[in-house]
């Protein structure tokens, strides 16, 4: 039989899926045990018992300074800057997205410049956001919305482009308003489309989110991870980039799970990653 | 599958090998190689080796030195102590919580300068350093900021408990300033001047109040010194062939200080305004003095209670004497058996004794 037509059992499927993850991990603690070899206290590859440590002193034990368990602090706050900030870019998306996608005047008006306005690194306007934003959350979520939302409200706008011509004709037809096709025939074929530009648009986010933490703040993942750079404490960076992986996985499949519990229908096609 | 995950294991340990060899090696060797970063005191660094002083050296002792900038000055320290580097310039106390705190064993071989007003506090519409209070502090968390403010708290009987620290990029201190939220900073120079000469900021206090605390040193790796004493003479020898020519008041000192302003982005009044807040040991002699004075084992045991105060002095660190550093007359703060930071003046004082 040929190789594209033999299906791993479910066992196999697990087990290869789990390959490459345990090849990891080997391969880190091999390169850790030879590095300690050298110095007991080497900081750039811990020991995994080591960073097992320091991921549960962050979690569980009370910091000397502040009395707070960073761990969950730093999380709870990075949190609710990434969802306040894909909340805001959401919004927008669905807004404009359905707004130059369905009115071509908008579309005219508007795409062009979105186009470009998307192009721009946001990393390298810095400096204006914190004159406009200030130093505080707002710059944060303000990095993060104009990070993503240009290229959510480009994806929502040819989601509804992509909605067949016939079924816009047919709602005209039986006398439906503008707005009554938005609300009953756009709105319900473009929102998995958004949900998955809000997937899209998560990759980035953390990226922004990291980014803006880095640059002034008082707590976050991000925060953390660039103060204890300082010192090359890889035993807390480390299990900080499990963690925040851990939780953009779960949020991915979250939204996944949403998307195919509320449109069945769209899902119907054979499934993706 | 238990095949393939052997193979996978051998093909993972093979892919991460070089990651584990990068370790510096502590033997005779002949290529050694340092790095650096931009500040005003180690300038010089990248002027050695592009005046080609470095080579003059390293060839009569018969090895090869690089010399290589890093544009980031963590960076360079953490490449230094993952053991990319022989040696790498840092302050005292950076060398106590990265390199040592990390157990490579590191000795100050050129104590090049102190700053001397090159690091400082700035108040945004406020002119006494008591007004800080209630206050939200831009600063670089865990630097030598952090250090000073602690000992400029002191000072006035406050604590970092009346104020609120912000974890704040250097990169972007001076757009901060320029933020209606930001009403006081701490930061090193050539900030602190662009920072200071804006109309409505103040100066409230700097190192020259805590002089000799802020020490910026050549630190090298100690094993590879000790093996390779010809190392330590190429450096020193070079450093204070510079230093003697940078301090002259001729035309040749002139175009040395010229160049490593250029290097800093800056001119020869900006740069000379900047060795004016740095006090620079132009001769070994001063150095030596300095290293073997009676106030740096009160600096370092200051430096390390302030490190473990803020957990950052090594895992698990028990109290702040769990890293020994020792002193030139054999003396040692902290552990004597972990002495992991060393205040060598050995080679130094041989350039002093024109015996290089």
């Amino acid at each position: 039989m040929r190789i594209i037509n033999r299906k791993p059992s479910r066992l196999t499927a697990l087990a290869l899926g789990l390959l490459p993850f345990v090849a990891t991990i080997v391969g880190y603690a091999i390169a850790s045990h030879y590095r300690r070899l050298d110095n007991p206290a080497d900081k750039l590859l811990p020991s995994l018992e080591s960073m097992g440590q320091a991921f549960w002193r962050m979690a569980a034990i009370p910091d000397r300074r502040s009395g707070d368990l960073l761990l969950w602090v730093d999380t709870f706050d990075s949190l609710w800057r990434l969802g306040t900030g894909m909340a805001v870019s959401t919004l927008l998306a669905l807004t404009f997205g359905i707004a130059i996608g369905f009115i071509p005047h908008v579309r005219s008006a508007l795409a062009p410049y979105l186009a470009t306005f998307s192009l721009i690194p946001p990393i390298t306007i810095l400096p204006i956001l914190f004159i406009t934003f200030g130093l505080g959350e707002l710059a944060k979520i303000a990095l993060i919305v104009i990070g993503t939302a240009p290229v959510m409200i480009r994806s929502t706008a040819q989601a509804v482009l992509d909605i067949p011509r016939e079924m816009i004709i047919k709602a005209e037809t039986l006398g439906a308003s503008v707005w009554q096709m938005t609300v009953r025939l756009v709105i319900p074929q473009v929102l998995p489309k958004l949900i998955t530009a809000l997937r899209m648009g998560l990759v980035p986010a953390w990226i922004f989110l990291i980014s803006a933490e880095a640059i002034a703040s008082t707590t976050g993942l991000g925060y953390r991870i660039f103060l204890v750079r300082r010192y090359l404490a890889m035993d807390v960076i480390l299990p900080y980039v499990v963690w925040i992986t851990l939780l953009a996985f779960l949020l991915d499949r979250a939204l996944l799970l949403i998307s195919r519990r509320s449109f069945r229908w769209h899902h119907l096609g054979g499934d993706a990653l | 599958m238990l095949k393939s995950f052997a193979k996978a294991s051998l093909l993972a340990a093979a892919l991460s090998l070089p990651l584990s060899v990068g370790a510096v090696q502590a033997e005779e060797k002949k290529d050694f190689k340092v790095c650096w970063s931009i500040y005003v005191g180690w300038m010089p660094w990248g002027y050695l080796q592009d005046s080609g002083i470095m080579k003059k050296w390293a060839d009569k002792y018969d090895i090869n030195v690089e010399i290589v900038q890093i544009n980031d000055y963590v960076e360079s320290i953490n490449q230094y102590t993952a053991g990319e580097y022989d040696g790498c310039s840092m302050t005292n106390m950076d060398a106590l919580s990265i390199p040592a705190g990390g157990g490579v064993d590191t000795t100050a071989l050129i104590v090049g300068d102190y700053s001397n007003g090159n690091d400082g506090i700035i108040l945004k519409d406020k002119t006494e350093l008591a007004d800080i209070k209630g206050q939200s502090v831009n600063l670089v968390e865990l630097s030598v900021s952090h250090y000073l403010l602690a000992r400029a708290l002191d000072t006035v009987g406050l604590s970092e408990k009346d104020l609120t620290v912000i974890n704040t990029s250097d990169a972007d201190m001076i757009a901060a300033y320029a933020t209606a939220d930001v009403t006081s900073v701490v930061t090193w120079n050539p900030l602190l001047s662009e920072i200071e000469a804006q109309p409505n900021a103040t100066k409230v206090f700097d190192s020259a109040g805590i002089p000799g605390e802020i020490i910026d040193i050549m630190m090298v790796n100690t094993e590879t010194l000790a093996d390779n004493p010809a190392f330590g003479k190429a450096l020193v020898g070079a450093w204070y062939e510079l230093m003697a020519i940078m301090s002259s008041d001729g035309d040749e000192g002139a175009s040395a200080r010229t160049a490593m302003a250029e290097a800093s982005g800056t001119d020869l009044p900006g740069y000379d305004a900047q060795l004016a807040t740095t006090k620079m040991f132009y001769t070994p002699a001063e150095a030596v003095a300095f290293t073997k004075a009676p106030e740096l084992p009160s600096t370092m045991k200051f430096v390390a209670e302030f490190l473990f105060d803020k957990g950052i002095l090594g895992e698990g660190a028990p109290s702040p004497e769990f890293v020994g550093v020792s002193f030139p007359d054999g003396s040692v703060y902290g552990d004597t058996n972990n002495v992991k930071l060393r205040f060598d003046p050995s080679f130094m004082q041989m350039a002093a004794d024109g015996a290089l």
